[in-house]
């Protein structure tokens, strides 16, 4: 819909401090463009980087200044060109100044749409280490001031993610620079987000915009003479994996407009004449009814169905503790004041702090539409708010009704014969474990709702850009970050291993004998046939029965195959556990990267290689090997630059050189030395 | 604060439609014809339900298809997909585990029930209890029991069996032994809405139609209680063990039913007894004993039935209701027992990397909902098959059901096989993996997006099991930190925060269970942040102390004293249901269903409650907010913003149309060469709707231009 077309630039750092987390950064703007693919078609992307080496913006042409930010894309309708952009983020060798980069996006943006209106939306991603430049006159805040001026007046909002790598020390320089960010929120035209781990990276940005729709606006009444104005939005809502048409594949191949959709027709037959189809308007309801079927026309319903009044109605306020948290049974809603209604912001902000203060809560009865057919019961919680220009509001969640409590009976626990009760010493066995496997160590807290994205559909849109390219290929591995929120923190379990190692040890688990195998493992964990047998000959060496066999490996990490070899390099180092697999992922990938190169048949495999000498070169980078890359890549080049000429030039457009000091401390080359790398080589060969 | 019945939903019939008899309430039927087909009888094929009222007969039957074993709505084969559409699905859609507890084994119960003299004395000593005796407390439990499975789970059957009675009715023809039945039932068989209805006022005729004596005397050789057991193993001989699960549930106040007699003649019965229900056990039936105790004489479980049901010396204390010191809470526990657990699932739960452990969920809470509809053929009643095809679009061509899906990406078709998309969201090789712990005040009340589900450990496959659940489970709750474990869901893999759950317990039995609740967490892509859609450059207003105090004044006043999350009816659901029983009746009045959910009223008309309301009112709203409300609303009336802005479009637009000769324009043919905001403006000027494509548009002023 043209109504919620939306313009966004995207505002990458990608100065030293960032190249951390550069793979993460082009993965979560690389999701955003790849839903934008499939949801909104006519949303325009741009895309700034700063910290760069080269300086490419209008402003930097036209005024001078604005040093070390590159326009990479410029704003357009989204297309593979956007993705194509992300894929070859450069690694900067210059701390990058936000403030410059967000004038540039800003300018972009008005230079581009003017005083149209539309939604534009600017997306920093900073991890604010480095000092600003000063203002040639005036101080930074006003220069924020100003920035902010020009944002309202276009009506242009920002999205800033800071992200700081665990460890680092705030120091003055980034306590300043989250002050300008934090200037911006007050200004109202920003939100900022601190993140301090790649997977919360990735759940920072907002990679699809959905337009809050009220699901009711009236009033909430206390009593038939006291009344609030609120408005009442979804405050989380299940993002669906999308659902995916049936393909027909009857259309013939040189039909360019074939829809391939598959309509589905329901016939009605009644069984006793299995060939007479009933029409529509034949048809009549049966509602069952214990082994009776009471047949009921949909107008005989309505005369008599339940039929509520639309409305919010409080019952009354109870205790928080008779409210168990187990029982809130839906997705939560938010009930806010009317907006610009100061009387209902204060009739709303007193009563949520009064519950705040007696730990009570307010029971209410919603019926959100006319017509609906049954009512919620639900319970307001307040919402106390920590930002000044945010008002407070409720947190609505639907309770369940009589029906729906199964009162199920189970044994309690001090009844349970003594060999199921766990002794002192495996109790504090227990203690221990509970208490050190801590997740949220003070302002530190991992894997937070908010900021964690859903591995599932990360995969799926990635692997959807994967199939468009390549129709055949497989589905890719999870990736590292996204194995973050599936499986414990390797690092963490290292550190903790006695810790663990005596949980396991404390407690016996031994395999039902009565119970065949086989249905156990078949039910206890999902195995595909194939793992089921490898992981079966693994594990029965070391440990036996159905421990062992719970444990698979989920992937068969530590080859470097066919079908997507950066993938499979990307698996392999993911698995850090252990530091020998870092460099033999190096090793696979450069003798699957030579090999590749060798048997190219008139440059056939170039475009692969290409993808994994960048892949390798990137991880080098990463993981501070740059001698493995730049010994392979002089090698490699040594023994191929004849038969191969092409692929080089190919390796040097996209500059895949050498990797300098810049980059990697480690490295003894210097930027010069990779600049001309290809050309010094062919000037020597000649 | 009561909530007593504030008004009665029905009176909506009485009042519109007149008398409420509740033929009359339904309007004519869609198809006009099918009120002639309601004379007719109907299809020889049918089986009828004997009715006195002839003409409802077609309208109620019974369901005559063929499928004794699982929901018929939801056949294997899934061809008869009934609600295509979805409209009868809930707002949220099905979750799985709810489908899947739907379709675990069926269920045949035999309840068997002591109807001894000593069942039909006043159960308490207590003169406020109008000496209600044990046999009205199972009659109720019962009924209540058969209420509910009408609804949630009517595939399952029951059979309602008495013992130590004057009468006999059995197939076997033993003596103390009736089975209870109504209608063409057969005796094991899905509840009905008779069977409810008449099992419930069977106290009125039961003396005179059954009768009480005591079946196991000295003198006769007679044993009442193997009869029975001997009774129900018969009824529940059909149906396989393997699908089907089959109990038998014994209720008495008679804790050792031997004791009338001595000798040798006691032991030998004992011992047949007790073999007899070794047997029926080993057929794989249960046996569960629901005893009821005296305020003055606990029931005492090593007399006799210990035994017969084989329990250890450490389950004994489990079977025993808590002291009955009110009936009312003894009826809560039968009820309870009554249920029995149906489990969701079996997950591994990997701890570590070494410890893995085996749990069960189970969905304590769940939405009901008004159950499934079929479609029947309005002029026979007949019910209807769904048969679905699939057409290419493209073609024309029929296929079947195709393998292959595409999403639209980048404007290309990209393709997916099934296998591909199910393995894309197969993100994590286990079921349940700990991650962590962290502490409570993690768990906001917005991370909420289904009703939770219930973990309690098992040591069916893996020994020990319970051990490390119950050691974790003690240290959570001691610490205060809930579990964050990733749930491998293969429909929806998700972060579920695992909170302990202490045991708690009432005098009407276990309120919670001990265990562990697993509460699915949102993504961030779940997330939203409505409240910062409406920012505005200034601090929001807060609330004063004096406010807040004055707010404060109000929640004490409007306090729900012991509110229960489970106190409430769905009103919306019962009154379904009661249309539904009072239909397979055949009654024509219609049920009133009172609305619990609405407030109050009275009680919040009390001065106390009035006075604490318009003092919180007056210091947030200000002395005359009612005045200035009703001033506004009339200004508004009289030049609301919006008429104030419809009245300037137009005007706008008859400045813009006058511009222009319409006629001429008209006669000309030029109209077509007219931008449609310029049509639009003639539309506008004289009160047209603007809707439609431009050709509709031109019509539309050649039909006002009268050409």
């Amino acid at each position: 819909m043209a109504r919620s077309k939306e313009a966004l630039v995207l505002l990458l750092d990608v100065g030293p401090s960032m190249h951390g987390v550069l793979q993460e950064v082009k993965n979560i703007c690389s999701t955003l463009v790849h839903k934008k693919l499939v949801y909104n078609r006519s949303d325009e992307i741009g895309i700034v980087l700063f910290g760069t080496k080269e300086t490419c913006n209008e402003l930097a042409k036209e005024l001078g200044g604005y040093k070390h930010v590159t326009v990479a894309h410029d704003i357009k309708v989204v297309d593979e060109g956007t993705s194509q952009a992300l894929q070859n983020l450069p690694a900067g060798s210059v701390p990058g100044d936000f403030l410059d980069a967000i004038v540039v996006g800003l300018d972009m943006v008005i230079r581009k749409f003017g005083n149209t209106k539309g939604k534009r939306r600017l997306c920093l991603i900073t991890s604010t280490q480095y000092p600003l430049r000063d203002p040639p006159e005036g101080t930074k805040e006003d220069q924020v001031d100003t920035i902010a001026d020009q944002m309202k007046r276009h009506d242009i909002k920002m999205e800033c993610i800071v992200f700081t790598e665990p460890g680092v020390h705030h120091n003055s320089v980034m306590e300043e620079n989250d002050r300008l960010l934090y200037q911006f929120r007050n200004r109202s035209v920003a939100k900022v987000v601190q993140v301090d781990s790649p997977t919360s990276l990735l759940g920072a940005l907002k990679t699809r915009n959905v337009l809050p729709v009220t699901i009711f606006r009236g009033d909430l009444e206390v009593s038939p003479n006291f009344k609030i104005k609120v408005w009442v939005y979804k405050k989380t809502a299940e993002e669906k994996f999308p659902t995916l048409k049936k393909y027909s594949d009857k259309a013939p191949p040189s039909d360019k407009f074939a829809s391939h959709e598959v309509k589905v027709d329901y016939e009605y037959k009644s069984v006793i004449e299995p060939d007479k189809v009933v029409p529509p308007d034949q048809r009549i309801k049966g509602y069952l009814y214990g082994p009776q079927v009471v047949p009921i026309s949909s107008a005989e319903w309505e005369a008599v169905k339940f039929k509520p009044e639309k409305g919010v109605k409080l019952l009354g306020f109870t205790d928080r503790s008779s409210i168990s948290r187990h029982h809130f049974m839906k997705d939560v809603c938010l009930f806010m004041p009317e907006p610009g209604n100061t009387k209902a912001t204060l009739a709303v902000s007193s009563i949520a702090r009064a519950m705040h203060q007696m730990n009570k809560v307010a029971i209410v009865r919603c019926v959100w539409r006319q017509g609906q057919g049954n009512v919620a019961l639900g319970v307001l919680t307040p919402n106390i708010s920590s930002v000044n220009n945010v008002q407070d509001s409720f947190y609505f969640n639907v309770l369940p009704f009589a029906e729906d409590i199964r009162e199920f009976q189970f044994r309690s626990f001090s009844s349970l014969p003594s060999s199921s009760q766990p002794t002192e010493e495996q109790q504090e066995a227990a203690d221990n474990f509970v208490k050190m496997l801590d997740l949220a160590p003070p302002g530190r807290e991992v894997l937070k709702p908010e900021f964690t994205p859903n591995p599932m559909l990360e995969r799926f849109y990635s692997y959807l850009d994967l199939k468009a390219k390549q129709p055949d290929a497989n589905v890719p591995p999870l990736e590292r970050c996204l194995r973050r929120i599936t499986e414990p923190d390797p690092d963490v379990i290292d550190q903790q291993t006695p810790l663990i190692q005596n949980l396991g040890k404390a407690f016996e688990l031994k395999e039902n004998p009565k119970k065949k195998k086989a249905r156990t493992q078949d039910r206890l964990a999902y195995i595909d046939a194939g793992d089921q047998a490898k992981s079966a000959a693994e594990t029965s060496a070391e440990k036996d029965g159905v421990l062992g066999a719970l444990y698979p490996p989920s992937e068969n990490i530590g080859q470097i195959r066919d079908l997507n070899p950066v993938q499979d390099f990307e698996a392999m180092l993911a698995k850090r556990s252990s530091s020998t697999w870092v460099q033999k992922a190096i090793e696979e990938m450069q003798k699957y990267t030579a090999a590749l190169l060798e048997n190219s048949r008139e440059g056939d495999n170039y475009q692969k290689a290409l993808e994994c000498f960048a892949a390798l070169r990137k991880a080098c980078i990463i993981e501070q090997e740059p001698e493995e890359f730049n010994q392979f890549l002089t090698k490699t080049y040594e023994r191929l630059k004849d038969n191969a000429a092409n692929f080089f030039q190919l390796l040097s457009s996209r500059n895949i050189s050498l990797i300098s000091k810049e980059e990697a401390p480690d490295s003894d080359v210097t930027e010069e030395m990779a600049r001309s790398f290809y050309l010094k080589q062919e000037a020597a060969s000649q | 604060m009561a909530h007593g019945p504030m008004k009665l939903v029905c009176r909506c019939l009485s009042h519109t439609v007149g008398p409420s008899r509740f033929a009359f309430a339904f309007l004519p039927s869609p198809s006009p014809r099918s009120r002639t087909a309601l004379a007719v009888s109907p299809p020889p094929s049918l089986p009828r339900s004997p009715s006195p009222k002839p003409h409802r007969v077609s309208r109620i039957f019974q369901n005559p298809l063929p499928a004794p074993q699982g929901p018929i709505p939801r056949s294997e084969s899934g061809a008869m997909d009934l609600d295509p559409e979805g409209i009868f699905r809930d707002d949220s859609d099905e979750d799985d585990d709810n489908v899947q507890e739907r379709e675990a084994t069926k269920e045949m119960v035999v309840y068997l029930v002591d109807a001894s003299p000593k069942m039909f004395t006043p159960a308490t000593n207590q003169a406020d209890e109008k000496g209600e005796t044990h046999f009205h407390t199972i009659v109720n439990c019962i009924t209540q029991s058969l209420k509910t499975q009408i609804i949630g789970r009517s595939y399952d059957e029951v059979a309602i069996c008495f013992f130590n009675t004057k009468e006999k009715k059995n197939l076997q023809d033993l003596a103390g032994v009736y089975v209870y039945n109504v209608g063409d039932r057969d005796p094991l068989d899905r509840p009905t809405a008779k069977l409810i209805k008449d099992f419930s006022c069977i106290e009125d005729s039961f003396m005179s139609n059954i009768g009480s004596r005591y079946g196991i005397t000295a003198g006769s050789r007679e044993n009442t209680l193997y009869n029975a057991l001997w009774v129900a193993q018969a009824l529940l001989r059909k149906g396989s063990v393997k699908t089907v699960s089959k109990r038998i549930l014994i209720f008495t106040n008679e804790d050792d039913p031997f004791g009338a007699i001595t000798g040798a003649v006691k032991t030998d019965m004992i011992r047949t007894t007790i073999q007899r229900a070794k047997d029926a056990q080993d057929l794989g039936l249960s046996i569960e004993l629901l005893p009821l105790s005296r305020p003055d004489e606990e029931f005492n479980m090593s007399h006799f039935y210990a035994d017969l049901i084989s329990l250890d010396g450490d389950e004994i204390t489990e079977y025993l209701p808590s002291a009955g010191e009110k009936l009312e809470d003894m009826t809560d526990q039968l009820r309870k027992r009554m249920m029995k657990k149906r489990r969701v699932k079996t997950l591994s739960f990997a701890i570590t990397n070494d410890v893995c452990i085996e749990v069960n969920t189970y969905a304590l809470t769940r939405p009901t909902t008004p159950g499934t509809i079929t479609w029947l053929d309005s002029l026979s009643n007949i019910p209807l098959k769904t048969e679905r095809s699939f057409i290419c679009n493209d073609t024309g061509a029929l296929l079947q059901d195709p393998q292959m899906r595409f999403q639209m990406y980048n404007d290309m078709v990209v393709k997916f096989s099934v296998r591909e998309l199910s393995e894309v969201k197969r993100v994590s090789s286990h079921h349940l993996r700990l991650l962590g712990f962290k502490p409570l005040d993690c768990l906001k009340d917005y991370h909420n997006l289904r009703p939770s589900t219930f973990i309690y450990p098992s040591d069916e496959h893996i020994f020990g099991s319970t051990r490390v659940f119950v050691a974790l489970h003690s240290s959570m709750l001691r610490l205060g930190r809930f579990a964050l474990a990733f749930y491998g869901n293969s429909t929806r893999p998700q972060l579920v925060a695992l909170v302990a759950q202490e045991e708690v317990t009432s005098s009407a039995g276990q309120v919670e269970p001990p265990g562990m609740h697993m509460i699915y967490l949102p993504y961030s892509d779940d997330i939203r942040y409505p409240e910062e859609v409406h920012v505005t450059s200034d601090d929001a207003p807060r609330a004063t102390d004096e406010q807040i105090k004055k707010a404060s004044n109000l929640l004490k006043r409007i306090d729900l004293k012991n509110f229960s999350v489970c106190q409430f009816a769905n009103p919306a659901l019962q009154r379904h249901y009661g249309i539904l029983e009072a239909l397979a009746l055949g009654e024509d009045e219609m049920p009133d269903i009172k609305d619990e959910t609405l407030p109050d009223e009275e009680g919040l008309a009390r001065p106390g409650v009035v006075k604490a309301i318009d003092e919180f009112k007056s210091s947030v709203y200000g002395e005359n907010y009612d005045q200035e409300e009703a001033e506004a609303a009339a200004a508004k009336a009289s030049r609301g913003d919006a008429s104030k802005k419809r009245k300037a479009i137009t005007d706008a637009a008859s400045l813009k149309s006058a511009a222009y000769d319409w006629a001429e324009l008209a006669d000309n043919g030029k109209l077509k060469d007219m931008t449609v905001m310029e049509l639009k403006s003639y539309l506008t000027a004289h009160g047209l709707p603007l809707s439609g494509k431009k050709e509709a548009l031109i019509s539309r002023i050649l039909t006002h231009l009268g050409k």
